[in-house]
């Protein structure tokens, strides 16, 4: 006997429109079907009416949360088309923003997936720090979310020596709050055994398919464009991919952590390399016939652009791979198998609102599809067994 | 007598439904934002509630997209009266960048009626929070 159960597209705790349809046996998720295209809104088509310049604010705005991700992937391709070298200055900037990025959206992560877990305190705790962050960018680029400091050839401002000083002196704060957290499952044995065990994937599957990001590095997949296939400034940088062997939702919290604590490393060698010298080169306005693919390592994983020219001052094509698209079908398989509780924590942003669906006095068998009556006592007898039954995670170990 | 007691309450506590009809979570971010220790807006007496049933405000953002249109009728029709729309964000308005997509109606207004707008991309928490207090002083 198999139910399904709609989520989505608009529900309470989702912040974008996305439907998933869950078959569920008792409790048990047997499948899961993700069903895309309700912010379909033909970025792409629009791409190919602007020109070169005026795309980089449309890439920007495919995503809130990662912006400079995409923008900054655009722009990598387009100075390829173009043969452009940009200064090495406005490279750093670039870079740098990137990483404080990357900061941003891991705080931001955290706390909703503290959220879920039902630890609503480190929620606010995280998005209080996470302020702290969105300031400094708000500093450097001028705007908290949607960055625009890119430019073909470089960045749009330069940074002087006081907000060098800023970027460091916040960084050391994030730098101890962070640590805080890193010591949190320590003091918080519950939340790490809410967390572990919940939505596998084991580290063939991650591989098979095409995990990308945090997903796959929590699966002991060591895969980071900045390491692989260094670009810009990546090849002069001191830091290392971060990988956990748990392969659940605790892998994934661990990995994030680690890497806000590399970024940091990473921001604070930026800043204190920052070459001298100017911050763009100029662009020509048209770009000669070809293609290119242009790869970046967003905070959700690998990010791809395809561009091609046909020598006019707009892209004849602009293709779009983000990261979360290429996690879906492994998102489909750690839902496999878990229980209903878990989805919010394996789909992280979505909060599905099981408590408040009806309830029947009439119980039936998942298994044999018998319907009963079952007195309350019965209820908890069954209850406690499986308790007993269920795997233990009490004693789940903090690996850091 | 009665009525009184309804407007004071209903200044005193908006509650209010999320609801992303397309955009690109800039303005999602900084709702959630406006909600945290920074901003706070739960000082109010504004709540993010789960399901348009409960809600008194509807804080939209983005610019509508075909397959969000007849969902978006549904949730302001399932929302009970009185009740006040919000558009925030400068897509929700009219499209921003995305204006003259094959695939977007180009604001929230060309949908459901609007009270407030909150312009912006992406309109600052700071902004939201004096979008939802203006709304709050026409009642």
């Amino acid at each position: 006997m198999s139910f399904e159960i709609p989520i989505g597209p608009q529900h309470p705790a989702l912040k974008e429109p996305i439907s998933l349809r869950m078959t569920v046996e008792g409790e048990v998720i047997t499948n899961a079907d993700i069903r895309l295209g309700y912010n379909h809104r033909g970025i792409e088509k629009v791409a190919e009416e602007k020109n070169w310049t005026q795309n980089i604010y449309l890439a920007e705005r495919i995503c809130g949360i990662c912006s400079h991700s995409h923008a900054t992937c655009y722009v990598q391709g387009v100075e390829k088309l173009m043969e452009l070298q940009p200064p090495r200055r406005g490279l750093y900037i670039r870079y740098l923003v990137s990483e404080l990025e990357r900061v941003h959206s891991h705080l931001l992560w955290l706390g909703v997936a503290g959220h879920e877990a039902g630890f609503d305190s480190f929620f606010m705790y995280v998005w209080r720090d996470r302020e702290i962050v969105m300031d400094l960018l708000e500093m450097i680029t001028g705007n908290r979310v949607h960055y625009a400091i890119n430019a073909i050839g470089g960045v749009r401002r330069d940074l002087d020596a006081g907000q060098k000083a800023k970027v460091l002196e916040g960084v050391a704060t994030l730098k101890k709050r962070s640590e805080y957290y890193l010591n949190l499952g320590g003091t918080e044995p519950s939340f790490v055994a809410r967390i572990a065990g919940v939505g596998r994937l084991s580290r063939e599957l991650a591989i098979a398919l095409c995990a990308t990001g945090p997903t796959a590095r929590a699966s002991g997949v060591a895969r980071d464009v900045r390491k692989e296939d260094p670009y810009a400034v990546y090849d002069e940088l001191d830091f290392e991919i971060c990988t956990a062997d748990t392969c659940d939702v605790l892998g994934r919290v661990v990995v994030r952590i680690k890497e806000l604590l590399e970024s940091y490393k990473m921001i604070e060698q930026m800043v204190r390399n920052l070459p001298a010298g100017d911050i763009a080169c100029k662009a020509p306005r048209k770009a000669k016939p070809g293609e290119v693919v242009s790869r970046y390592e967003a905070p959700r994983g690998e990010n791809i652009h395809y561009i091609r020219a046909n020598g006019t001052d707009r892209p004849e094509r602009l293709k779009v791979r983000a990261p979360t698209l290429g996690n879906y079908p492994a998102t489909v398989e750690m839902l496999k198998k878990g229980f209903i509780a878990d989805i919010p924590l394996i789909f992280a942003a979505i909060d599905p609102c099981i408590c408040c669906a009806e309830r029947a006095v009439a119980l039936i068998d998942a298994r044999g599809g018998e319907t009963a009556v079952v007195r309350m006592s019965d209820l908890r007898r069954q209850a406690i067994a499986r308790h007993l039954n269920a795997p233990v995670k009490g004693n789940a170990a903090w690996p850091l | 007598m009665l009525s009184k007691l309804a407007r004071w309450s209903r200044i005193k506590s908006p509650w209010i439904l999320h609801l992303n009809s397309g955009a690109c979570n800039a303005c999602d971010i900084e709702i959630v934002a406006a909600l945290t220790p920074r901003f706070d807006v739960e000082r109010f007496g504004i709540l993010l509630k789960a399901t348009p049933r409960h809600a008194d405000v509807i804080v939209a953002s983005g610019p509508v997209t075909r397959q969000m249109r007849d969902r978006l009728i549904r949730i302001y029709e399932q929302t009970p009266d009185p009740k006040f729309v919000i558009a925030v964000g400068a897509c929700a308005m009219s499209g921003c960048v995305y204006r003259g997509a094959y695939n977007i109606l180009g604001g929230i207004d060309q949908v459901i009626p609007v009270d407030m707008y909150v312009p912006g991309c992406p309109a600052r928490p700071d902004a939201i929070v004096d979008g939802v207090v203006k709304l709050l002083g026409k009642l």
